[in-house]
Formats: structure tokens, C-alpha cells, sequence
């Protein structure tokens, strides 16, 4: 096996003209790239010696096809020095905190002083700290001086120009003189300016000498014309062989000073903005079409530079993305996957002695006949590839020590993730269950973690290749593993929607089934238990609670006591005797009373059931009760029928009434409080002005007024209405949604407060101006059934246009937090001693969390739930 | 049958102090000694409960290589997009803004300066708390009086080059201030001569130029009378049975000076302030408070653990860092965790010149380098002696 290399440190430095020279393969000199042949021109930006991109050429330097070699770099000699942008500010300090005498070049504070701050830097330096952030002070406190302490030399003051020049009094320095100030520098000096002697000198700030980088590195393109296009660094470094040569040139002629002061600059333009061409104070070099070159910063910089688009985020191979559909009939642990795709992702596999024979088969098969495979590879590393090869041949000639890719098959383990990756239950491991279609299928219970929906989402899936990635992913990844989410230690997979009607309508009371129903509802569940005894035998006909089917499907020993969502919440609870039949008390795994929904087993809800199960029976029990209770639950609610409709909504005639004159009497109270106001006798608030407190009583009187305007409406409608089993069992909705529809729909907002925006004085020009009445400012008094009129409408529309903006500017924002977060945080670990570290192996906490406890682990945040410990091992009340 | 007495729950659940948490053996001890009062509990039963409570809390430990850090980030950053982007809410106090939501969850991550909405819950000392008179009185003490406040208008008098206020009787009255008083501390600040002329004050800057005069007129306008520096707002709330002092802006240092306060129950929201007032320690509780408060005001659910991470990454160094390019991934020690967050070029052509050192511990790093990352599995290096070499069957 191969050993792979390990990279233990990378270090950074400064080249020296000489190391440049050294690396380099070739000078170039000519500022063209191909002859009119179309081949390289010799020394010129794309000699064969700096690597070769086209196919069929091979490298001059290591003769290596293209993609093979990696490329070699070369060099352009500058006929005057260059200052290299990337390192101006260091320049400017240096320049700054140096003496300007030739001879003497010390750094402008005393002896003593630098000593101070020597012994200071290399105490940092020592325990492996920052020890440059010393120089800053020195810099700080030498720039001001004025007279040098060791030669007494008068300094002037250094003024930087942006991007590249320095001024000394009224004189300008050239890159020469600023090199030469550079050279002067002490040896000694320089660590307190922040330069580490070992890798770096100062005046190799200044370019003498500048690297060409390979042609790999800049390939150029074909166009379908045939026309070749030249990448953006070439087009820089054409420019800057061109200015260097006429540089030149006009040095040797001996041209006038001032054409040769220009031409220098040129060139320092063209070098700096090949090193980053979004330096500030100078303008942006373009292409011949007007668009920004794309140079060297720019290449790293940013979203999609190299280090956060290529290096940070790598795009892989053995990945698939599709649609996805529900299934509601497979496992939380499996991922319905397409025939299509299981063809084309594979997974190598080892021959053994006990595996030949059903591998010849599946390399028989081939590529295009499902379970086949795709490759084989001979234990001398020769590759096979199936669509072409013979077939029969090669399977007979495997033995063990060949390795085949073969297709993905039922059971094995595939990562599935959906972006945004905001947790880690956003990337999970499932199993492959291939299926006819061309969708990736999942179990409605995985739709939370991963924040999936079917209108159209798409997820990507990925199949790990060694044995140890596919054990890691099975054993850590996968779906039953991630029930509980570390974030509240509660489970983030569980029922949604119809599984809580289902069980809801199964398990209330008065719901009785037959034999054949109640043998229909578990062959669909997929259990076959011996039925226990009927509860209730009439006229010859046996019959079954629904309470006593779901009770099948609980673990032995489950106990537990809880209240369901539909609890009304009285004052003093009437606990069994309840009439909504709220009260949920499970014995050793018989639902012995209280109804099941949201509190039970629903996703991110409190989940009584479901939690207990995972916490005491694991995870694996868990995973099977939610598969089937989930089953269940959908098979009752095709049993009994399930829908909702508008007349879900319909409330009766008096109702409608009382309604309305609920919206008359309030707008009557808003315009007497508006008459209060005018009248100024208002009393203010402490704190508010009188508007203020007008507009924050006007809100209180029309929310007041909608909600018992929906406490009306509430009235009419009961448990036995579909839309409100929706609401009052958690399923979807609320029952204010149902308000809304059935009663009122309440007042707009924006920026929470009522509408006041549009015309001057006005929302509308259909009031009065500064009419500040109900209507006027956005309040709607209808309900979405009975319609908006059109004014409201438009209230309405105003409202829900902040809600789009909010959601637009709400996931930006926190995206960019997350972001921060992630990378502030990502190098905490807990270390085997319970400390948690950062990557410098500082500790940040003695304990993690204070008591160690793992979030994910824990029972909503607690280590040890005493009170259930106490009741299971005691006993009840 | 008797049950074992309250002396030997206590002295068999004591057992278990150092091997689990206090808070754990404190909740259990009072829960069984509270049911014992109600019911026997049988030796054996006791032993089982003590047994599982062991077994529970070894079975909840964080295992080693866990990236904590991770989890959390994204166990407050997943949430983020649930939660209100309404900067100003009304929430418990009508009166006061308060910043909630998303907003101020950043605001606390990015420990700023101030948060925008700088806030003070001031308790008082119970002679104080419990006499509304006594309260209000040192609302009024407190809150910044600026001459704007007490004036009725102000006018700059360009012909005579002078400055003249026109006093609000009612408002100095509130404030127990007189027109005297006014111009006495005018004349203190700015050593010039106040003319009193009934409400009126008229003054001349000390040379007679207009551009002068328009630095003297605004320089007045906004001078303190009286307060606290940063007390814009006060108001008194009637809370349990005391009344406790609100306050928009925040001065920690100076009110928790004065003789009337309560210094153990006083609050403010800005961050930074607690840890110049009271130390890092206080500083880091305040983050987790302040962070609980806004997750749990949003109706989120979010692990305290997670926040006390936070917190404390933000804290260790010994003052408040960001999380964020000033702060913690400012800092870090690897050159490559810094390029690749932001400010890329810098980073690399700084870390040229101090010849660093990248020696890829962290996370980031090794993802760049393609190495296994130095967590969960990836933490555990594997030493291997291979005894023989190949197989049997």
C-alpha cells in the first residue's frame, strides 16, 4: 500500500532575486507568445520550457506530457527596480522608522530602548506568540523622531502616496533609493521592524528580478473559431515584458531623464497591477474589451478564489444530484435511489476467494445491465474499463487481489445532503434502496433536519469509497444516529403533518375498528402481533380501541405521563377525567389514556414519546417505532378519511354578526381615542409623546377587537372539524391562521407599526389626509374568506411585501454570522482529559459545557432526568 | 414495610459528589427526599436509582475528539434564520427599545462598543426600591439634563453676535433646576459671562466672530446639567414589590457609584462595559445572559452549553474579542485559517515577511492541504506493531 505523505508545516518567506534566478528555467525576454505556425516562440511567455498545456507537446524542461507536468517557472529581469505592492506597508514602516544617513540606517529610538524592546519581542517570540506586533510600537514611536539618537542626522518626514510612491520633504524616492535605504537596514534591526532574517531581507521588498509563472498556471484557450485566447495573467505579463524592454532600450540609448522616469513608472503600474489589480489610488488595468484583468490577488481573494472557492471546497467525484420525492413506505434509514444513478456511482470492491464468483457475475453484466460493474482493477494497477473490454475474459481472469467497481446495490451506504448545510443533520448517511423512477426518495420523517420540501428541492448524494469512510458514515452518520440534534437534546426527526392527524384520529376517543380493519391497518404497518383482547363485543362483532392498535407499536415497559398538545391548559386539571382526553398516560407500553399528537412523537416538538424511546431504548427501537408509527398513522388517516376544505371555515350567520359589530365598535373606540388625542387630552405615556401612545393604544384596542372577534369564531369551530384537528393537534396551521380565514384578518404592518406610508399625509388617496382612523392605516377587518376589498388588498399586499424583504435580508445576514461563527469556533475540541482546546492546545473550558454532558446526549439539556428516573424505578403517583 | 430514613438518602447520594456534578446530585437529593416524605423508598430502590443516575450521566458524557466548537456555531447560526429581523420591539418595558432578534444576536457576537440600543435595569437598595417617591427621586438624579432640555427655544443673535436661550419654566422646575443655576454652570464651563434676564440667558462668545459664536451656541446646547453622562431616558417600573429604575444608555461604572443602588442585581446590555467594569468573568456571563435572553425571547431552543462556549472563546484571551476578522479569526495562529476567512492577500504577504509558520493544527489548514482534519475519527493517530505478516484462512 501506498504510505501517503503527510504535510507537517508550511512555511512562509520572501524570495531573493537569487532564488528567483535559481527556480527559474529560462529568462524570457520576448513579449510575444506563438509564432504565426501557432508553436511557442523561444524564450518568449509560452516556451515549451515553462510546461506545456496543449496536448500532444511535450515539456522542454521535464519532458512530461501536458498534464503531467506540473510546470516550471521563469524569469524577467527588470531593468529598473520595482517596489512589489503586496509588501508597501511593510516598506512604509521601514522607511519610516530608519535613519536616512547611508552610513547609518539605524532605527530612530536609543539604544536602550530597542534593547527594551528586544527583550520584550523575543520573550513573545520564545512562547511561540506574535512577536511582530512589537515592531508596530517601535514603528509607531521611531516615525515621529526627528533627529537620529546614533548619528544625529535630521530626518525628514516620509509621506506615502497611494499605491506606490514615497515622498521624502518635497523629494520623491525612487524604487532605488528606497531599495538602498532598505540595504542599509542592520541586521539586527530588522527583527524589530518585524522582517525575519531567516527567510526574508528587506530590500527584497524591491523587485530586481520577477518570476514568471509556468504556462499551466495561465493556460490559454481554443475558441471554437480557432481563434486562441491568452489568460488575463499572460495579457500582464506581456505588458510588462514589453515596458521593461523599451525601459531598457531607452537606458541603453541613453534617452532623456524624463522619458525614462515615465517608462519606469509604467512598468511599476504594470508590476503592481499584475500582483493585485484592486489596489486603491490607481485605475484598474482592463482588457482590450474593457472588462478588470483578473490578476494574481484577485485569483485568491473572495467567495470564488482560490481558497475559499478551490482549496476550503473541493469538488469530488462519486456524487449524484436529483429531485427529490416523499416515500412514505421506505425507512428514516433509507434513501430511495434510481436505477439510472446506481449505475454510474460505484464502489470498489476487493476480490476474495469467497466473493469471485458473485463478482464474475456482476463484471459479466457489465456497465449497462443492473447490478453490474464499471471497472476492474488488476492488482498490478491496470485499469479495466467494461463498456469496452471483454467482458468474459476478464472474468474469468479475476482472482483474489483484483478490485472491481461495481454498482450501487440494496444496503449499501451513501451520504445525502441538502443545501444549505446549516447543521450537521444536513448531511447524513442513508441506506440505498434502488427503486424504479428517477428521483431520490426519502421518508417524510427526514424532511426537518434536512429542511426539505418537494416543491422542486434538489439534494446531492455521495458514496464513500474505502471501507473505513463507509463504516464511519454507518456508524456515526447515520439518519437513526441523528434523531436527537445537539442543538436542545430533543429529536429534529419524527412526525410531521399527517402523522399526527393519523395517530390523532386513531387514538381519540370513540374509535373503534373491527377485525378486518384492525388486521388491515397492521398488515400495512407491516406487524403481525396476536390481537389482544377487543374491548367492547356487540351484537357478535368484536371491536378495538384505536388506542389499544397504537399500544402494539410501543416497546414493553414504556411508562410515561404527559400532556398533549391539544390540552386546554385549565386552571386545575382534571388529569384522566379529561373531556378533550388530553391527559396521556402510558404504562408499560399501553397507551392506557390520552390522545397522540404533536406532544408525542412530532419533529422539533417536545416529543414525550419518542424521546423516551430513543433516551432508554436506543436508537435502532426508535428508528423501527417511527417507521411504523408513521405507517400506522397514514394508513388510519386513509381509514378514516382526511381533508379539509374551505367550509372548514364556514361559521354561522349570527356569528358573522357579532363579528362585524365587533369591528364597528372598535373602529367607533379608535375614533373616539383619535378625538382624545386631538382634543390634546391624551395622557402620554412616561417616556412617549403623545402620537406614540396614541398609535400604541389604537394597536391594543384593534388586536384586542380581532381577537375576540376570533374567539367568536372559535367557538364554532370543533374538535371534530378537520382544520381544527390540523391546528389543535400541532399537524399544520394554528388557530389563528384559522381566525384569520374564518373571522378577521387583522392589521397590517410595516416595521411594526401600522401602515402610514404613501401618499403625503395619507397611506391612500381615498382618505381624508391625517386620518388616523382603523381603516385608513391598514387594518382589515374582513376575514381571507369572506375576501379583502380592495383597499385592504392592497393593506394586505403592503404587509406581506416586508415579510418577502425581511426573509430575503434575514438569510443573508445570518448566513454571513454562521459563517463567522463556524470559523471562530471550528478548532474547539474535546481533548481525552474532558478539556476543551483550540488548535494551539489553549484551553478554553476545564469541562466542557461544566459538567461535560453532550448536548445531543442529554435530556433537554439535562444529564440525568431525576424525575423520570424516580418514576420508572418507584412508580408512579 | 419501612422505607430508608432522609439521613441515609442523603449520606448514599452524597457518594456520588466529584464523580457527577453538583447541580445533578443537588436536584436528585431533594427529589428523593421529597418523595420519601410521601412514600417509603426500599433500600434496593434507592441503590438501582442511585445506580442508573451514574449510568445515565456516564452514558450523556461528550466523548473525546467531539468538535464541539462546530456544533455549537451551528447550533446558534441555524436558528438564525427563524428568528425576527425587527430591530426595535417592545418587549416587558412598553416604554424602552429594545434591540431583539437576529440584530442583536450579532450585536452580541460582535461585541461592539455599544449595541445600539444601550440599556440599564437598575435595582435599588430596599429604603429606595420600595417608596415610589424615593425612586422617582433618584430617576430624576440620574437622568442627563442638557440646556436643550430645559430650554424653550434657542436663537443665535447674529447682529449682536450673541447666543440666547429662552428657559421652559415647567421643565426646570422638574428638573429643580433655576435660571441662575443654568447660567452659573454655563459660565463655569466656558469661563464667559451669562446675562439672566428672567428665563432669558444671552452670552457672548469670548471673541466676536460668527464661527465662534456657532461653536459656542452648539457647545451649549448640549452641555450636562445634571445625571449620569449617557442617561438619556429614565423610567420607573413597578416590578414584584419594588420599583426598579429602566434607563436608556448605559454608565455602568457611575451608577453602580452611587450610594442608592443595588451593585449585586444591577444590569446593563453592553457587554463590552460589564468587562471593563467588572471583569472578564462577568463580561462572559453577561454574553451567555444576554444570548439566552434573545434566543429564548424568540422562542428558539438552543443548549446553554452552546453559548458558554461561545462566550468563553470569546473571553479566554482575558478581554471581549469579536467573532469575526477583529477578533477570534483575526487571531488565530494559523496563516492559512486567516487567508482563507477574509482579507486573503494580506494575510499570506504579512506572514512572508515574519517568515511564519503554518504547522496545520487546526481544521481549516488541513481541509486546504487535503489531510484528514484533526477531529472525531480523524483525532486519533494509530500506532500499529504488525506481529505477521499476511493472512490465515
Amino acid at each position: 500500500m501506498r504510505i501517503p505523505k503527510v504535510i507537517d508545516g508550511i512555511d512562509f518567506g520572501v524570495m531573493s532575486p537569487e532564488d528567483i534566478r535559481k527556480m527559474s528555467v529560462t529568462k524570457v525576454i520576448a513579449a510575444d507568445t506563438y509564432d504565426e505556425d501557432g508553436y511557442p516562440i523561444e524564450r518568449g511567455l509560452m516556451d515549451s520550457r515553462l510546461g506545456v498545456v496543449d496536448p500532444g507537446l511535450r515539456c522542454r524542461t521535464c519532458g512530461a506530457r501536458a498534464g503531467e507536468c506540473p510546470g516550471h517557472f521563469g524569469h524577467v529581469e527588470l531593468a529598473r527596480q520595482v517596489i512589489h505592492v503586496g509588501y508597501i506597508d511593510t516598506v512604509h514602516d521601514c522607511l519610516r522608522a530608519t535613519c536616512r544617513n547611508k552610513n547609518c540606517g539605524r532605527i530612530l529610538l536609543s539604544t536602550q530602548k530597542l534593547e527594551e524592546f528586544r527583550k520584550q519581542l523575543e520573550d513573545i517570540k520564545r512562547n511561540g506568540g506574535k512577536w511582530w506586533e512589537v515592531s508596530d510600537q517601535i514603528v509607531r514611536s521611531a516615525a515621529t523622531v526627528e533627529k537620529c539618537p546614533h548619528c544625529g542626522e535630521k530626518q525628514l518626514r516620509i509621506k506615502f502616496e497611494k499605491p506606490t510612491t514615497f515622498m521624502e520633504g518635497k523629494n520623491r524616492l525612487t524604487s532605488s533609493d528606497v531599495r538602498e535605504r532598505l540595504e542599509n537596514i542592520k541586521d539586527d534591526d530588522a527583527l524589530l521592524l518585524g522582517i525575519d532574517l531567516k527567510v526574508a531581507r528587506p530590500e527584497w521588498m524591491i523587485l530586481t528580478v520577477l518570476p514568471v509563472p509556468p504556462v499551466t498556471v495561465r493556460p490559454s484557450i481554443t475558441l471554437e473559431s480557432g481563434v486562441r485566447s491568452e489568460d488575463d495573467l499572460t495579457h500582464k505579463l506581456v505588458d510588462i515584458i514589453r515596458i521593461n524592454q523599451r525601459l531598457a532600450e531607452n537606458i541603453e540609448a541613453g534617452a532623456p531623464h524624463l522619458i525614462v522616469e515615465d517608462l519606469w513608472e509604467l512598468l511599476q503600474y504594470h508590476v503592481t497591477t499584475y500582483f493585485d489589480n484592486g489596489v486603491s489610488g490607481i485605475p484598474p488595468a482592463r482588457h482590450r474589451s474593457g472588462r478588470v484583468l483578473r490578476t494574481l490577488a484577485q485569483r485568491l481573494r473572495g467567495k470564488e478564489g482560490r481558497f475559499r472557492g478551490n482549496l476550503s471546497g473541493k469538488r469530488v467525484d462519486f456524487s449524484a444530484r436529483t429531485v427529490v420525492s416523499p416515500d412514505p413506505n421506505i425507512s428514516i434509514n433509507e434513501i430511495g435511489f434510481p436505477e439510472h444513478i446506481a449505475q454510474i456511482l460505484t464502489i470498489p470492491v476487493r476480490v476474495t476467494e469467497y466473493n469471485v464468483e458473485e463478482l464474475r457475475n456482476l463484471v459479466r453484466r457489465g456497465t449497462d445491465i443492473y447490478p453490474g460493474a464499471n471497472n476492474v482493477i488488476s492488482p498490478e494497477g491496470k485499469r479495466y474499463d467494461l463498456r469496452y473490454a471483454d467482458r468474459e475474459e476478464i472474468a474469468n481472469k479475476l482472482e483474489p487481489g483484483f478490485i472491481i467497481e461495481r454498482h450501487l446495490k440494496d444496503g449499501d451506504i451513501v451520504i445525502f445532503n441538502r443545501q444549505p448545510s446549516l447543521h450537521r443533520m444536513s448531511i447524513m448517511a442513508h441506506e440505498v434502496r434502488v427503486l424504479p423512477g428517477r428521483t431520490f426518495r426519502l421518508n417524510l420523517c427526514v424532511c426537518p433536519p434536512y429542511n426539505a420540501d418537494f416543491d422542486g428541492d434538489e439534494m446531492n448524494v455521495h458514496a464513500p469509497q474505502s471501507e473505513e469512510a463507509q463504516a464511519e458514515a454507518r456508524i456515526l452518520m447515520r439518519v437513526q444516529e441523528q434523531i436527537l440534534s445537539p442543538r436542545f437534546g430533543g429529536p429534529i426527526i419524527g412526525g410531521i403533518q399527517d402523522h399526527i392527524t393519523g395517530a390523532y384520529m386513531l387514538t381519540r376517543k370513540g374509535t373503534l375498528l373491527t377485525r378486518e380493519q384492525t388486521q388491515q391497518l397492521l398488515a400495512y404497518v407491516g406487524v403481525f402481533p396476536e390481537l389482544p383482547k377487543p374491548v367492547v363485543r356487540e351484537k357478535g362483532t368484536e371491536y378495538w380501541t384505536g388506542k389499544q392498535i397504537f399500544s402494539m407499536l410501543l416497546p414493553k415497559g414504556l411508562s410515561t405521563t404527559f400532556k398533549a398538545k391539544v390540552c386546554e391548559n385549565c386552571a386545575r386539571c382534571k388529569e384522566e377525567d379529561c373531556e378533550i382526553d388530553a391527559y396521556v398516560v402510558i404504562r408499560d407500553g399501553q397507551l392506557l389514556n390520552g390522545v397522540i399528537d404533536a406532544r408525542s412523537y412530532k419533529a422539533l416538538d417536545r416529543c414525550e414519546i419518542l424521546d423516551r424511546i430513543v433516551k432508554d431504548y436506543g436508537t435502532t427501537a426508535a428508528r423501527e417505532f417511527l417507521d411504523r408509527v408513521t405507517r400506522l398513522s397514514i394508513a388510519a388517516a386513509v381509514m378514516f378519511g382526511f381533508t379539509t376544505s374551505i367550509d372548514d371555515e364556514d361559521i354561522p350567520p349570527e356569528a358573522k354578526e357579532r363579528i362585524s359589530e365587533i369591528m364597528d365598535k372598535a373602529r367607533e373606540r379608535v375614533n373616539k381615542l383619535i378625538e382624545v388625542y386631538n382634543a390634546g387630552e391624551l395622557e402620554p405615556l412616561p417616556g412617549r409623546s403623545l402620537r406614540e401612545t396614541l398609535e400604541m393604544k389604537i394597536m391594543e384596542v384593534l388586536a384586542e377587537s380581532r381577537d375576540s372577534a376570533g374567539t367568536i369564531a372559535e367557538k364554532h369551530l370543533g374538535l371534530d372539524n378537520h382544520a381544527v384537528i390540523m391546528a389543535r393537534t400541532g399537524a399544520r396551521g394554528s388557530m389563528l391562521n384559522l381566525t384569520q380565514m374564518a373571522a378577521c384578518v387583522g392589521q397590517q404592518s410595516v416595521r411594526g407599526e401600522r401602515l402610514s406610508r404613501g401618499y403625503r399625509r395619507r397611506t391612500l388617496p381615498h382618505y381624508k389626509p391625517d386620518d388616523l382612523g382603523a381603516n385608513a392605516r391598514g387594518f382589515v377587518s374582513s376575514s381571507y374568506k369572506s375576501g379583502l376589498g380592495p383597499l385592504e388588498f392592497f393593506f394586505h399586499a403592503m404587509g406581506g411585501r416586508e415579510g418577502l424583504v425581511d426573509t430575503a435580508v434575514r438569510t443573508a445576514q445570518s448566513g454571513y454570522m454562521q459563517r463567522r461563527l463556524i470559523n471562530a469556533l471550528q478548532d474547539l475540541r474535546v481533548e481525552y482529559d474532558g478539556t476543551v482546546r483550540d488548535d494551539r492546545g489553549a484551553i478554553v473550558q476545564f469541562t466542557y459545557g461544566e459538567d461535560g454532558v453532550d448536548p445531543a446526549r442529554s435530556d433537554k439539556g439535562k444529564a440525568v432526568n431525576v424525575e423520570k428516573l424516580i418514576e420508572r424505578i418507584i412508580g408512579g403517583k | 414495610m419501612a422505607g430508608v430514613s432522609s439521613d441515609t438518602i442523603r449520606s448514599e447520594v452524597s457518594k456520588l459528589k466529584g464523580e457527577l456534578p453538583d447541580s445533578i446530585i443537588r436536584e436528585l437529593q431533594g427529589s428523593l427526599l421529597r418523595v420519601g416524605k410521601e412514600r417509603a423508598i426500599m433500600r434496593e430502590q434507592l441503590e438501582e436509582i442511585i445506580k442508573n443516575a451514574r449510568q445515565a450521566y456516564t452514558n450523556a458524557m461528550v466523548e473525546p475528539g467531539e468538535a464541539v466548537g462546530t456544533v455549537a456555531a451551528q447550533s446558534i447560526g441555524e436558528p438564525g434564520t427563524q428568528m425576527t429581523l425587527r430591530t426595535f420591539h417592545y418587549a416587558g418595558v412598553a416604554e424602552l427599545n429594545v434591540t431583539l432578534g437576529l440584530p442583536r444576536i450579532i450585536e452580541i457576537i460582535d461585541a461592539r462598543k455599544t449595541p445600539s440600543a444601550p440599556l440599564m435595569t437598575i435595582f435599588l437598595k430596599e429604603k429606595f426600591g420600595k417608596s415610589k417617591e424615593k425612586a422617582r427621586e433618584f430617576a430624576q438624579k440620574i437622568e442627563l439634563t442638557t440646556v436643550e432640555d430645559v430650554a424653550l427655544q434657542t436663537e443665535t443673535d447674529l447682529i449682536n453676535i450673541m447666543f440666547v436661550i429662552t428657559l421652559n419654566r415647567s421643565r426646570l422646575q422638574r428638573r429643580g433646576l433655576t435660571p441662575t443655576k443654568v447660567a452659573s454652570s454655563i459660565k463655569d464651563t466656558f469661563k464667559i459671562d451669562v446675562g439672566v434676564d428672567g428665563y432669558k440667558l444671552r452670552m457672548k462668545p469670548s471673541t466676536a466672530t460668527l464661527s465662534e459664536l456657532r461653536r459656542l451656541a452648539t457647545k451649549v446646547r448640549i452641555l450636562p446639567l445634571h445625571g449620569i453622562k449617557g442617561i438619556t431616558r429614565v423610567v420607573v417600573k413597578m416590578e414584584k414589590d419594588e420599583y426598579v429604575v429602566y434607563t436608556e444608555g448605559s454608565n455602568l461604572a457611575e451608577v453602580l457609584a452611587m450610594p442608592e443602588v443595588d451593585r449585586a442585581r444591577t444590569m446593563t446590555n453592553n457587554i463590552r462595559e460589564i468587562g471593563e467594569v467588572l471583569g472578564i468573568e462577568a463580561a462572559r456571563n453577561s454574553i451567555i445572559n444576554e444570548a439566552v435572553k434573545t434566543l429564548e425571547e424568540q422562542g428558539l431552543e438552543v443548549d446553554l452549553r452552546h453559548m458558554m462556549l461561545a462566550a468563553d472563546m470569546m473571553t479566554t484571551s482575558g478581554e471581549v474579542r469579536q467573532v469575526g476578522r477583529h477578533g477570534i479569526s483575526g487571531e488565530k495562529a494559523s496563516v492559512l485559517a486567516r487567508a482563507s476567512f477574509e482579507i486573503t492577500t494580506k494575510h499570506l504577504v504579512d506572514a512572508c515577511v515574519h517568515g511564519e509558520r503554518d504547522r496545520l493544527n487546526g481544521i481549516i489548514e488541513n481541509v486546504i492541504a487535503g489531510q484528514p482534519i484533526p477531529l472525531g475519527t480523524g483525532s486519533v493517530e494509530l500506532v500499529m506493531r504488525r506481529e505477521r505478516e499476511g493472512g490465515s484462512k
